[in-house]
Formats: structure tokens, C-alpha cells, sequence
């Protein structure tokens, strides 16, 4: 046995390994065992669950945003004393796979897993979410929609890691939601999901909407032609169409077919947008 | 920083005290907490985060020990059911509540299930359902159904703590907790891969990667030898006996390693035997084979296809075999017949998908080679094993294991004679567990079915005829699938009159797994076909679909298709009007109410009926008990106890026949050595079949111990302080064991009780006597339907059967919740597809949150051959589920699924077609 297991606790360390030698990440491990089944590890292992500072999300002072760490497994979100805003998002954490997999699966860990059926991901997208990501001498920021580049695909190079997330402050009194179709209660992986995030004018109608979808393309999309066309709607008038989904590639797999997926994405996206402007009440 | 970590020891808490252990950088912690700490009541099911039962706390929470770097816990606080057992007056009241409300029956996911709980129940002491549902959703359960397990976490908190201890009698009628319960809730108990020795060897088996293939073996001894820490490797020609095995004569024809061509993927070609670190570190990418790739049949359909290859020699078209039924004349009855139904359905592969993956581990002493190993069926095991080893019967052991559910694919061999041949060849003990996709692979599968179905009816409702053809896609192999063939034909009518009725089954060969045996041998599949075309008949006909049931259900002293005559023990009316109640509250509801938000509501019922035991073949059980010298009674009960709950069953049986409490009978297992064969766990015989073996044995050892004293037969037997007591009215009589003789096996007084039950040949349309008692079921099934989506929720389940006496009424519960999610997973969601599902993230079983609350009604209708009147229940617990819920989707949505598994994209298709938006 070749491999070696580095459990850092300061960043500058984790960053120093990745630049010595190629490494497999681990920040829950959710993903990493089920990949690698029987096969022998021939990289070494970097886990970055002890490294200071890396977990937890927080507001940003003076209005600049929220924080979310690298290593943050979704039982934190879910449990986190968050606006509105984060609804969705803290709904999809407690949608992920099971309370095992909450405690130990992290959100950065879903986004560079960049499984199409990230449950992680289209609330992020809603919530315009950067991704920081540091490699010894330096970080950058991408936005998360390009930070994620296909099927299992990112954009980090073998010398970075993600740090953290960035959420720009939302709108006061946004509301969100997130729902997951499965065919099955727990433990099950999205046949399709959509998240919203809805700000509403004094007299109730959409004044603003974010809506982003996963499971329907390589990558998950936000519905920019649905959100444009929201605006100024009540609840009830939301009417989604083949053209709000254009930027949808749905597959057939064994989940459902492409028919399915585009199907229901629709109606699912009615859906979550009308929790949504539900949600405020 | 921890640079070389993996060359430091690792320091944590387990269970309260401190361990300082190496550990492989990569190591799992759930390998490290079994192998290295030895605690085995962390147990494996998937190795993914799938099913949780490796569920451990790493300071206060939960989490798959299988996805926990072991390195990561350094410092950190593990604890799991055993220690929690020990160390948590919390836990230990969660235990018993589990025991005293049947909460784990095979027990493999107890630990997941109780440490989850225990986690829960430290933040939340009285938890709602919901609650409970939300923290046990990670951990699967395939036994129970989860509504007990649900009912003992939210009912913990209650003083006083329920008492599983067992006081009375605790004879058949009795809902005493299982008599092995304590073990399985406090991670004792030791199922296949827990009981190899530390230093044992490992084995891992190359497996086909393609459905169908050619190869050639490259120079496998030199491949080895460049891998430090291998012993041998064996192929087809290490096997000195027969190269083959198979479950029915006739029927032997499955290689344990494929010779030249494999015929599905995930079969044997070869098995690397080595130490644990060598076979952990494999890397298979080198092993030396060439394959070259040949078309596949896939299905039946592909199989017959002009220019498809034979897998077999001599079995033409790929039929391996058939069954025919045929009573009364079926066209004249149809040209008879008012009204007429016809329908095709077809359902998938079902995966047994037991939480426990085959396991187990082999020896050789004193030149006999023993097999530990979780099975159905200790002694067929040992049979096959004498012809693939050479062995007569005197040189193999089979020690059955805890077995972590079986539902019929632990029936056939799997990893025994890769251990044996391992053990043999190197002299030493050798171990391995099937990993989660191996599994999948290559054990037995529910057959799927294409069926094309019609039955004809008086205007009055009265069953004229019916016509019945299925075709069956075997796999690879044929393993249980000549039974399937001959049970279906006998089955497809339903436990109905049917007076004209024509039934044919076929098995076809294709390049699949081997389907076998699945809790139900193929009437699960058959019951959709014809519970549906009577909904449909009722329907067309404009009559109430309960009525048109009660009217045609079979009663005594009228004939079965196979034109056998009950006088006694025929249930299903009672089943069925049992279901009236629930039925018109149900109908009433839904004309009267809306439901929000678009969603759709049904109500539907199924029945169905399953004759116990083998068809029309030699059965039988033998039960053997003793007395010893110190007074301590001891049963050998060999019908091997996989969850369902034969090991109290039968205790409790036997002490009703030999006149004590059942607490004092102390259990000898089905070891081959010391337990004589009662038969396989299957077919829903035990209760039945070995039931009455036991109370035989109870029986001649109760006169043995009378005669001794001439006491009367009513007399009052007690065990006690080394005296067996008799009391005879007002005499008292001791028996003294310790100054009588002892025979060979220890005991001054020793019974066997032999049952084979009646049954009679059938002839050539299937007319006779196939078996010897059915027992009958219906279900009711309320279902809410998102016709938007087109998923499916299952929010009730009424089962009513008749089990002719309620040997154990918990247990009764326990089996029918457990058959009744599995008819929900077949209904709603299960799908095997070689290659493409192997794994329980793609492949889906129910979760807690899926399974609804399920009300039970016990039907005793006494038979005339069963123990006490009882009547076996395993298969018939899951046989009307999946059509009641079928029924109710059409009744939700008026649209008829013939297509298994009904999954969101299927039902909203055929929405869709139907014109819902």
C-alpha cells in the first residue's frame, strides 16, 4: 500500500499537498467510496474534514453575503438558522440521500462530484452562488454555473480545491423552494428537480425569479426565458411552456425516460415557483 | 499535520474504550471496527451509503460506517449496537421494545436500525412517525415492512419498558416475542461473514463482464505468482467431482465455473484465493483472459428469435421446460360465456435484494471439509456439494449462519463450493462475502413474466373459463425455474371456480442471471395477470369487484383447477368478506371527497392463493428432540430460521406437543452433523411441513416420558432442577435423567417426528392432488395517484389471511408486513436490468417512508393436515399486493397498467394517452 492519508488542519497545508503530488479529495467521502467499489487507491488521500475554518456557513459582515465552506455536510445547512432565501436550498439538504449521508456528505463535495443529478445545485444556481477555489499561492472565483463543466466534470485543476461558496446577499424577503421527483421516499438519486427563488412586488406578483433545474442535462440549467417570463405574475397566473425548457437535454436512463423529464419538468417547475410566492405568505 | 498517517497507528474511542490500531490509508471504517476491533455487529450490505446497515455514531451521529475513512476518526467517538447495548440504558430500552414488537426478524439491519434510532431518540425521546421515518429513512430493511420497527421506536419512551421476557406457556396461538430475538437486538447475533477466523484466508471471484461470451484462460500461474500474498487460483479444472449444480434432477446444469463460454454476466470463471491485504489490494484489470464478446438474448422474445443460439444442448427454441393445466373444456366454456376480458402484462426482473450478501467461510479437519455459511437449505447445499467435490456425505459439515434474509435465492449455492474447493486445495480456511454487485449479479432473480391472459363469465358474474399463457425468462440457468413452470398452471386461477380452464407456463433460457426461487415461485406474477382481468371483468359486467370475488371464491368440497377437492381449510370467502368493511368505508370516502391539488384516490383488492410445499413430490421433515442427563430438553431444529420466524414457530409447536413452556426448550441449530434434514426453507413449508414434524417429535417424546411412569395422557409434564416431573392428577411421578442411560447422542430419551405431507401425481392436463394444503389471502389497497406526475402512493394496506391456526400471531403480523412491502417494491418500483442496475441506489426497494400502515386480519379456517390446523404464510403474504394495488390505480385513474413496474414515467405515459393533461 503506496497511499498515504494527510488529514490537515490548516489550509495552507491542504493546499501544500495538492501541490506536491496528485490526490484524491475527501470531504465526506459519500461519493469517493461508492466510486472506487473493490479498486485499490493508487493516489494518495487528502481529507479536508479537520481543516480550520472550512466548515459552517455564515453572513458575510456589512452585507456582503453568505459563506458557505467546503467542508459543510448538509446536516449543517439543514440545521442553520437561515432567511427565506435559503429554503430551497436547506430543503434539498434534507432531501440528500439520508440522515448518514447528510452527516458526512458535504455541498462542496456534491458540486465537484458534478453529477447531473446533484440534489446541491440547482438551489445554489438559484442563489447565484460563486465558488472559491484555492491552490497554494492563490485563489479564484467561479460562478457556479461554469465551475461545473459536464458529467463529472469541473473546471479544478489537480492543484485546487474548493474552499468555499459565496452567496451574494439575497433580495429581503425572498423566498425559495425546492422540489425533488424520485421514485421513492429516501435514499433516491432526482429523476428531475427544480429549485425557485421568487421576490415579490407590494401587490404580490413576481418581481423577480431565479428557477434552475437538474437532472434534465448534463449539466443543471437555470430557466432564464421562464424567469423573464414571471414577471409581474401571481402565483396562479405561472404557466411554464416547451420553450421555458429549450436549454434542457433530458436522457433516458433508467430512472425515466426523455419524454418523462420534459414532461414533468414543467409542471414541477409550476410547481416549486408557486411555493415559492407561497412562501411569503 | 498527520503526514504519514498511514503509518501512525490510529487512536479512538470505540464503544468506550480506546483502541490503538494501524490502519490501511484507505480503510473503511466499517472494515476496520469487523476485521481489525472485531465488532461484528457493524454489518455490511452494500459498501455505498445504500442501505445503512453499517450505521455507526461518530460522536453523537449517525453515519455509514462504509463511507468513513477509518483514518478520518482519529480522536473521535464511535459507538455502535453493541456498545450501545452495553453502555446506554436508552438503547437497551429501544432493544426490547424491537424484540417485544417483532421489530427485527432476520436481523441483519437491526444495528442500523437500532444505532439510528438511538440517535434520534437521545434529541427527541417520544418522536412521531414522521420523525422516526426521517431518521431511519437512510437504513433499508427487506424483511419486516418497517411498520414494527416504526411502532417500537415511537412507542420507547413507554414506562413500564415492554417485557420481552416470555412467560406462560407460550404455545401456538401465542404472540410471543421470537425466542432468537435478544441476539439479533443486541448485535450478537452472527450471520456469514461474521464467523470466519481472524487468520483465514480470502477468496474473490473473477466474474464475466458480458452477458455472453467466449474465453481463454492466459497463464494464470504466473499472474499469480507476481502478486505477493496468493495462494492458489482456481478454475473449472480444480473441481475433482462434477462441474456442475442445480436444484432439480433433470435440471443440474449450471457450471460453478464456466469452462469456456460464460452465458450470463457476473458468472464464475476463476477464484484468486490469498490473504487479506492481497485480495483487498486486487486489481482484476491484469487477470490473464481473453474474451471475445457473442450476441446476447436478452429476453425470451430474443431467444426464440430466428438464428438466436441455444444455450443448451437439447433444449430447442431455449425452452427449458413447461407446465400445463388443463380442466374442463376452455374454448367451450368461453363459447359459453357472456362476457369475455383479455389482457397482456409483462413484469421485470425482481432482485431478493436481502441486506445480507452471501457469505461464509470453509475448513478442512479431520479430513472433512465444513462450510459455514448463511443458507435455506443446509442439506441440499451438502448434497450438491458431494458431486462437485467428489465427497461422500460423511467427509462434508454444512454449519448454517445467522441468515440476513433469503426469500429463496439462498436456496441454491453460491459462495460454498468456491470455500470448499479454496479450503480443500489449500488446506487452509478460506473466507468471502459476495460485494453488494457481485450479488446482484450472479444470485437468482423473480422470473419476469410475459403472460397473455382471458376470462369469460355469465352475465350473473359466474366464472365460465379461463385461458392462461405465460412465458418466463429463466437466465442463464435453471436453477428454480421448472418449478415455476409447473406451479403457475396450477396457481393462475386464483383461488377461484373456475370450470373450464386451460394453463400454460414456459421457461425460456436467455442470457440473464439464473431466475430461481422468489417467495412466490411465479404466482405473484400470474396473480397480476388474473386478479387484474377480474377487475375487469367486474367492471364490464357493472358489478360491485368485491362481490364478483366473494361469488366465484372457491369453498369446500368444491374443485380447484386441478380438480382437487378440499372438505376443510378453504378461507379465501372469509379472506375476502374480512376485506368488506374497509372496502365499502373506502368507496364511500371517495364518492364523497375531493382531494386537493389534483390528486387521484383508489381502492382496490386482490387475492391470491398458494399451495405449501412441493408440488406433487416427496416433502418431508424430520424433527428430532432429547432429554439429557442434567434435564435440559433440546430440540434439533433444522428448518432454518431466515427471519420469518421458524426457529420459535417450531419451538413453540413442539412444547404445546410435549407439554412444556416453550421457554424451556433449549435450540440446537441445523448443522448437518447433529440435526436431521427438515427440508429447505421454502414454499412456505416450514410451519406447515416441519411444524408437524416437531409436534410429531413433541409427541413421541411426551409418550416416552408417560409410558415411563404409566401416567395418563393428560398428565402435566415440568422440567425441573434435573427432575422431569409428571403430575397425573393428584400423583406425582420424578424421573430421575441423570440415572438413566445415555445413548450415542447424549440423551436418556430421545423422539424423532417425520412428516411428508399427502399429495398426489399429476396427470398429463394436470389433474390430481398437487398439495396438500393452500392457504388463502386477500389485500386492500388504497392508493393516491399525482396523475401530473404519475407516481404512485401506496396510504393502506388490509390483509386478510388465513393461516388456518395463528401459530404465532406477531409473527403472523411480521410476515405479512414484510410480503406486503415487497408486493409494493414489485408493483411500484423494482426492476433488475443486468449491467445497468447492479447496485441498491439503481435498483430501488421500498424505504421506510414508502411502506403504509398495514392492519392485519387473521383468518383461521383450520386445515385438515397442518399442525394444530395451521397453514404455511410466507409466499402468500406478498401475492396480493402488488394486484390490489394495480386495481387501485386503475380505480384512482381509470387507466389499467399492465406493465411492471408501474414507475412515475410508465403510469404518466399511459395518463397521457388517456388524455389527462
Amino acid at each position: 500500500m503506496t497511499a498515504q492519508y494527510f488529514m490537515p488542519t490548516r489550509l495552507d497545508e491542504a493546499l501544500g499537498v495538492l501541490a506536491d503530488r496528485p490526490a484524491s479529495i475527501l470531504a465526506g467521502g459519500t461519493d469517493y467510496y461508492p466510486a472506487r467499489g473493490r479498486q485499490p487507491e493508487p493516489r494518495d488521500l487528502l481529507d479536508i474534514s479537520r481543516v480550520e475554518g472550512l466548515r459552517g456557513i455564515r453572513a458575510l459582515p456589512d452585507g456582503n453575503g453568505w459563506h458557505i465552506g467546503a467542508a459543510t455536510t448538509w446536516s449543517d445547512i439543514a440545521a442553520a438558522d437561515l432567511p427565506s432565501a435559503f429554503a430551497g436550498l436547506q430543503s434539498a439538504a434534507r432531501e440528500v440521500g439520508s440522515r448518514q449521508i447528510q452527516n458526512t456528505g458535504t455541498v462542496a463535495g456534491n458540486l465537484c462530484n458534478a453529477s447531473p443529478a446533484a440534489d446541491g445545485v440547482p438551489p445554489l444556481l438559484t442563489l447565484d452562488a460563486q465558488v472559491e477555489i484555492g491552490r497554494a499561492g492563490g485563489t479564484r472565483r467561479l460562478a457556479l454555473g461554469e465551475f461545473i463543466t459536464g458529467v463529472r466534470q469541473t473546471a479544478l485543476a489537480p492543484d485546487e480545491m474548493v474552499i468555499a461558496l459565496h452567496i451574494p446577499s439575497p433580495a429581503d424577503r425572498a423566498a425559495s423552494a425546492f422540489h425533488k421527483l424520485g421514485a421513492r421516499k429516501y435514499l433516491v438519486i432526482s429523476i428531475t428537480m427544480t429549485a425557485a427563488l421568487v421576490s415579490l412586488d407590494a401587490n404580490g406578483r413576481i418581481a423577480a425569479a431565479r428557477v434552475a433545474v437538474g437532472a434534465c442535462s448534463p449539466v443543471a440549467q437555470r430557466l432564464h426565458a421562464l424567469e423573464a417570463d414571471v414577471i409581474g405574475k401571481r402565483g396562479d397566473e405561472i404557466t411554464v411552456t416547451p420553450d421555458h425548457l429549450s436549454c434542457l437535454s433530458p436522457i433516458t436512463d433508467m430512472r425515466a425516460d426523455s419524454a418523462y423529464r420534459a414532461d414533468v419538468v414543467a409542471e414541477q417547475a409550476k410547481r416549486v415557483l408557486q411555493q415559492a410566492v407561497a412562501a411569503h405568505g | 499535520m498527520d503526514k504519514r498517517a498511514g503509518l501512525d497507528p490510529l487512536q479512538f474511542r470505540l464503544n468506550g474504550r480506546t483502541v490503538l490500531i494501524e490502519v490501511a490509508p484507505d480503510a473503511r471504517l466499517s472494515d476496520v471496527l469487523r476485521d481489525d476491533c472485531g465488532v461484528k455487529d457493524v454489518k455490511v450490505g452494500c459498501d455505498a451509503g445504500d442501505c445503512g446497515a453499517c450505521t455507526v455514531l461518530v460522536d453523537g451521529a449517525p453515519v455509514c460506517a462504509c463511507l468513513t475513512p477509518a483514518r478520518r476518526v482519529e480522536r473521535q467517538q464511535i459507538e455502535t449496537l453493541s456498545g450501545l447495548v452495553k453502555n446506554d440504558s436508552l438503547t437497551r430500552k429501544l432493544a426490547a421494545s424491537f424484540e417485544a414488537h417483532g421489530a427485527a426478524q432476520c436481523g441483519i439491519c437491526t444495528p442500523g436500525m437500532i444505532v439510528s434510532a438511538s440517535a434520534l431518540l437521545r434529541e427527541v425521546p417520544e418522536p412521531t412517525p414522521d420523525m422516526v421515518e426521517d431518521a431511519l429513512g437512510g437504513v433499508l430493511c427487506r424483511c419486516t415492512g418497517y411498520r414494527k420497527i416504526i411502532d417500537a421506536v415511537v412507542s420507547t419512551h413507554r414506562e413500564p419498558a415492554p417485557a420481552p421476557a416470555l412467560t406462560g406457556p407460550g404455545h401456538t396461538g401465542a404472540a410471543i416475542p421470537r425466542v432468537d430475538g435478544n441476539a439479533k437486538v443486541s448485535g450478537r447475533e452472527r450471520f456469514g461473514d461474521d464467523v470466519a477466523p481472524p487468520n483465514a484466508l480470502h477468496l474473490r471471484i473473477v466474474r464475466s463482464p458480458y452477458h455472453h461470451a467466449r474465453f481463454t484462460l492466459g497463464d494464470i500461474a504466473g499472474w499469480a505468482t507476481r502478486i505477493p500474498g496468493i495462494e492458489t487460483v482456481l478454475t473449472a479444472r480444480d473441481i475433482p467431482g462434477r462441474n456442475l449444480f442445480g436444484v432439480i434432477p433433470g435440471f443440474i446444469d449450471q457450471p460453478v465455473f464456466a469452462e469456456s463460454t460464460c452465458r450470463f454476466r457476473g458468472e464464475a470463471i476463476a477464484a484468486i484465493v490469498g490473504t487479506a491485504e492481497a485480495i483487498a489490494g486486487l486489481d482484476l484489470s491484469g487477470f490473464p483472459v481473453t474474451w471475445t464478446e457473442l450476441p446476447a438474448s436478452l429476453t425470451p422474445q430474443e431467444a426464440q428469435a430466428p438464428g438466436a443460439s441455444l444455450l443448451h444442448d437439447g433444449h430447442a427454441r431455449n425452452v427449458m421446460c413447461g407446465g400445463f393445466v388443463s380442466h374442463g373444456d376452455a374454448s367451450a366454456g368461453f363459447d359459453g360465456a357472456d362476457v369475455t376480458v383479455a389482457a397482456e402484462f409483462s413484469t421485470a426482473f425482481v432482485e431478493h435484494a436481502y441486506i445480507e450478501p452471501e457469505a461464509g467461510y470453509a475448513r478442512v479437519a479431520d479430513g472433512r471439509v465444513e462450510v459455514f455459511c448463511c443458507t435455506q437449505a443446509p442439506f441440499m447445499n451438502l448434497e450438491g456439494l458431494m458431486d462437485i467435490l467428489a465427497l461422500p456425505r460423511s467427509r462434508i459439515r454444512i454449519r448454517p449462519t445467522g441468515v440476513g434474509g433469503g426469500f429463496g435465492s439462498k436456496l441454491d449455492l453460491t459462495v460454498q463450493p468456491y470455500l470448499a474447493l479454496a479450503a480443500l486445495k489449500t488446506g487452509r480456511q478460506v473466507r468471502m462475502a459476495y460485494s453488494r454487485t457481485e450479488s446482484m449479479q450472479s444470485s437468482t432473480k423473480r422470473h419476469p413474466s410475459r403472460i397473455s391472459a382471458r376470462i369469460g363469465a355469465d352475465k350473473d358474474g359466474t366464472l365460465r373459463a379461463m385461458q392462461f399463457d405465460g412465458v418466463f425468462n429463466t437466465g442463464a440457468y435453471a436453477s428454480w425455474g421448472p418449478t415455476v413452470a409447473n406451479r403457475v398452471p396450477i396457481h393462475a386461477s386464483g383461488p377461484y371456480r373456475i370450470p373450464n380452464y386451460r394453463a400454460e407456463a414456459q421457461g425460456v433460457y436467455t442470457n440473464c442471471p439464473p431466475a430461481g426461487a422468489f417467495r412466490g415461485f411465479g404466482v405473484p406474477q400470474s396473480a397480476v395477470a388474473q386478479e387484474s382481468l377480474l377487475d375487469m371483468l367486474a367492471d364490464k359486467l357493472g358489478m360491485d369487484r368485491l362481490d364478483l370475488r366473494i361469488q366465484n371464491a372457491l369453498e369446500n368440497g368444491v374443485p380447484t383447477v386441478c380438480g382437487q377437492v378440499f372438505d376443510t381449510g378453504v378461507g379465501i370467502r372469509a379472506c375476502l368478506e374480512a376485506l368488506r368493511p374497509a372496502w365499502q368505508a373506502e368507496r364511500q370516502a371517495l364518492a364523497a371527497n375531493r382531494l386537493p391539488n389534483g390528486l387521484l384516490r383508489g381502492v382496490g383488492i386482490g387475492a391470491g392463493w398458494y399451495g405449501c410445499g412441493n408440488t406433487s413430490m416427496p416433502n418431508p421433515s424430520t424433527i428430532k428432540a432429547g432429554l439429557t442427563a442434567d434435564g435440559t430438553l433440546v430440540l434439533h431444529q433444522g428448518a432454518v430460521d431466515i427471519g420469518q420466524g421458524s426457529n420459535t414457530v417450531i419451538t413453540q409447536i413442539f412444547a404445546r406437543a410435549f407439554g412444556v413452556p416453550t421457554a424451556s426448550v433449549r435450540l440446537l441449530g441445523g448443522d448437518t452433523d447433529f440435526t436431521p434434514d427438515a427440508g429447505k426453507t421454502s414454499a412456505s413449508r416450514q410451519t406447515f411441513v416441519s411444524g408437524n414434524a416437531a409436534q410429531r417429535a413433541g409427541e413421541g417424546l411426551r409418550r416416552q416420558v408417560l409410558e415411563r411412569v404409566n401416567a395418563s395422557e393428560t398428565a402435566q409434564i415440568s422440567l425441573e432442577q434435573g427432575l422431569i416431573r409428571v403430575t397425573d392428577e393428584d400423583r406425582t411421578h420424578d424421573i430421575v435423567p441423570a440415572q438413566l442411560p445415555t445413548d450415542e447422542d447424549g440423551y436418556v430419551l430421545q423422539a424423532e417426528g417425520y412428516y411428508d405431507p399427502p399429495t398426489a401425481p399429476l396427470d398429463k392436463n394436470g389433474q390430481g392432488a398437487p398439495y396438500a394444503q393452500f392457504g388463502y389471502a386477500a389485500h386492500l389497497a388504497v392508493v393516491e395517484v399525482d396523475p401530473a406526475y404519475g407516481t404512485s402512493k401506496v396510504i393502506r394496506i388490509v390483509a386478510a389471511h388465513d393461516v388456518g391456526h395463528a401459530i404465532n400471531p406477531l409473527l403472523v403480523e411480521g410476515q405479512i408486513e414484510g410480503g406486503v412491502a415487497q408486493g409494493l417494491g414489485m408493483a411500484l418500483m423494482e426492476e433488475y436490468h443486468p449491467g445497468r442496475t447492479e447496485n441498491l441506489h439503481d435498483y430501488l426497494i421500498p424505504t421506510i417512508g414508502d411502506v403504509p400502515p398495514i392492519e392485519t386480519r387473521i383468518i383461521e379456517e383450520p386445515d385438515a393436515h397442518g399442525p394444530y390446523g395451521a397453514k404455511g404464510l410466507g409466499e402468500h403474504a406478498l401475492i396480493p399486493t402488488a394486484p390490489a394495488i394495480l386495481n387501485a390505480i386503475a380505480d384512482a385513474t381509470g387507466v389499467r397498467m399492465t406493465e411492471l413496474p408501474v414507475t412515475p414515467a410508465r403510469l404518466r405515459a399511459k395518463l397521457r394517452q388517456a388524455g389527462h393533461g
